[in-house]
């Protein structure tokens, strides 16, 4: 109970120094306005995001439909408020395989070292000789387009980063006095690695968490883009996008929307990681 | 120099050897097999036979593998699925759309963002720096695929401009080329540009920090050999290696760029062999695209050495 107190009171003291600077402040409410709009998005959206209204195919933005209808005659504001939805779903799964991934390999390679740290490297050194968005690409043509095997995908890719990351937190950490002295009055590796150095490598982990998550966010909305990510009926900002491109001179909200909402939810998350990380690691601040 | 050269080449054979089996063994993931996928839902035993065959599939895993590194090693990628095309000779014919592609976008983007980034450097904290770091979180966090999309509205709604279709070769025409190439590296390089301008800000103020920055300036040393010839040198190789990442990156990662501007480079080609599934394509273009990734790569650790004499190799 103890500690499930201290961490709230930890995430508390970060998001009040996160919020002394403007930028954070900005970040922060970005942030909580995608996280509110995707939770509250079956109240907040007018109608079914599969419902058609024929009649009303590619009406402009007014007061029945915000953000107009599509080519089907479906509400864009709907499909792009359960955009968010889906966005964040897959940044945070993908990002969740990827931390968990990279947590248990990091901190394997950079306690055990020796053999164990060269075989995880060497077959990080591999995954990270694909361009990511193209892994990615590679992972979901073999498994099938679909929410599942994107948010594999994306999660795969991004494991290299965070192996490295813990990977380096781990092997500084190790090296400290009072991992010495935890080693030589006998406590187990397991206890070591779960009780002191976990804890200790959790702020460059968590930078590296809130900047993966826009980077995850962008990679499944270019795959969505590419017709490779989330399918239809399905709402994604990316495929949007896509679907709009041949009605964007007739129809400019079908692109402007959708469109302004991923450059949102980046810019958000890109801003918060950035404000985090100078909370954080106050050596990187310049 | 040249010894560090040979071991870099050597131990990039274990590498290249994981990539080959990475992408060989992805490959066996799929569903079903390739065979049934080509099949489609006219299952016939005797075809299935014949096909497996064809492809080898009959063959133990490794055989498999052997036959097809072997023949890699060659130069021979082996056929299209869907044309019966060779594989290698256009991987190479769009490599070259590509590469042109990444290198103006890279040009492009050290345009914007090396000069930028150092005025935001030099001028920490005012208002210009606050709006030259907003550009520079702009182009981060703007997705070339949206950013591409608006501007093509933009133009055609207010210019009545429509990006020309089709590909014309830079020796064939070189006017046509540039108006067809410009629009989809400006997308790019502006992209691009974001990263560059933050890690150039980032490494300039690190190294004007520094004591030797304070011993050339209390020399009387003017700002501008302080700044260029001292600081921009010393803080370049941090830039050099994003900018050689990126390049890596987009030289089979511009996919995106090239579908939405119908570029027919190695991006497009892969895309389009994603989505015919046309497995002997992909593996071919991944395989390629993953060896050039990590050459130039390799080419950046051999460039930092020029830059900073001060790094050996030993």
């Amino acid at each position: 109970m103890k500690t499930i107190i201290d961490i709230l009171k930890t995430i508390i003291g970060i998001i009040k120094e996160l919020i002394k600077d403007p930028m954070g402040r900005i970040g922060f409410i970005g942030v909580l306005i995608i996280i509110i709009l995707s939770v509250l998005a079956p109240l907040i959206a007018p109608y079914d995001i599969t419902e058609m209204f024929t009649r009303d195919k590619l009406t402009a933005p007014g007061s029945q439909y915000l953000f107009g209808t599509d080519n089907f005659g479906r509400d864009v504001f709907s499909r792009v408020i359960f955009g968010a939805k889906v966005s964040l779903k897959v940044g945070i799964v993908s990002v969740g395989i990827s931390a968990t991934l990279g947590l248990i390999f990091g901190v394997t390679a950079g306690y055990f070292e020796g053999k164990v740290d060269n075989i995880i490297m060497r077959f990080m050194d591999i995954l990270f000789a694909f361009p990511s968005i193209l892994l990615a690409l590679f992972i979901v043509s073999v498994l099938g387009p679909n929410i599942t095997n994107t948010m594999i995908a994306i999660g795969i890719v991004n494991t290299p980063v965070f192996t490295r990351t813990v990977r380096a937190s781990v092997i500084s950490v190790k090296s400290m006095e009072y991992i010495t002295s935890a080693t030589s009055i006998g406590l187990k590796p397991i206890n070591i690695i779960l009780r002191h150095i976990v804890p200790n490598i959790l702020a460059p982990f968590t930078v590296q968490a809130t900047l993966a998550l826009s980077g995850a966010i962008l990679t499944e909305a270019s795959m969505s883009f590419l017709g490779l990510g989330i399918q239809p009926p399905d709402p994604s900002w990316g495929s949007m996008l896509n679907e709009s491109r041949k009605y964007m001179e007739t129809s400019p909200w079908l692109v402007i929307f959708p469109a302004i909402f991923i450059i949102f939810t980046i810019l958000s998350f890109n801003i918060l990681g950035d404000s985090l990380r100078d909370v954080l690691d106050p050596k990187l601040k310049l | 120099m040249r010894s560090y050269i040979i071991r870099r080449l050597l131990a990039l054979i274990p590498v290249l050897i994981g990539i080959s089996l990475c992408i060989f063994l992805i490959l066996q993931l799929i569903p079903g097999d390739v065979v049934s996928g080509l099949l489609g839902i006219e299952e016939n035993p005797e075809l299935r036979a014949q096909l497996e065959k064809k492809f080898g599939l009959d063959q133990p895993l490794y055989k498999q593998y052997w036959d097809w590194i072997s023949k890699v090693l060659q130069g021979d990628f082996g056929r299209s699925f869907r044309t019966d095309k060779e594989i290698f000779p256009e991987i190479m014919s769009r490599f070259k759309i590509t590469a042109q592609l990444t290198f103006m976008a890279a040009f492009i983007s050290c345009l914007i963002g090396i000069p930028l980034g150092i005025l935001s450097a030099l001028k920490r904290n005012s208002w210009v720096d606050g709006i030259i770091r907003v550009i520079a979180l702009l182009g981060v966090s703007v997705p070339g695929f949206a950013s591409a999309t608006l501007l093509i509205l933009f133009l055609s709604l207010v210019f009545q401009y429509y990006p020309p279709v089709g590909y014309v070769g830079f020796f064939e025409v070189p006017s046509v080329n540039m108006q067809i190439m410009i629009l989809p590296s400006v997308i790019l390089g502006t992209s691009m540009s974001g990263s560059v301008m933050r890690m150039t800000r980032s490494s300039v103020l690190e190294i004007l920090r520094q004591d030797f920055i304070k011993t050339i300036r209390a020399k009387g040393a003017p700002e501008k050999i302080v700044i260029f010839t001292h600081a921009l040198k010393n803080g370049l190789i941090p830039i050099i290696t994003l900018i050689g990442m990126q390049i890596g990156s987009l030289l089979g990662g511009a996919v995106v760029t090239e579908q939405i501007f119908s570029i027919p480079g190695l991006g497009l080609m892969t895309l389009t062999a994603i989505n015919q599934r046309d497995y002997p394509v992909i593996q071919g273009c991944v395989l390629f695209i993953a060896f050039i990734y990590v050459m130039v790569n390799l080419l950046v650790d051999i460039l930092y050495t020029y830059v900073d004499p001060r790094i050996t190799y030993k």
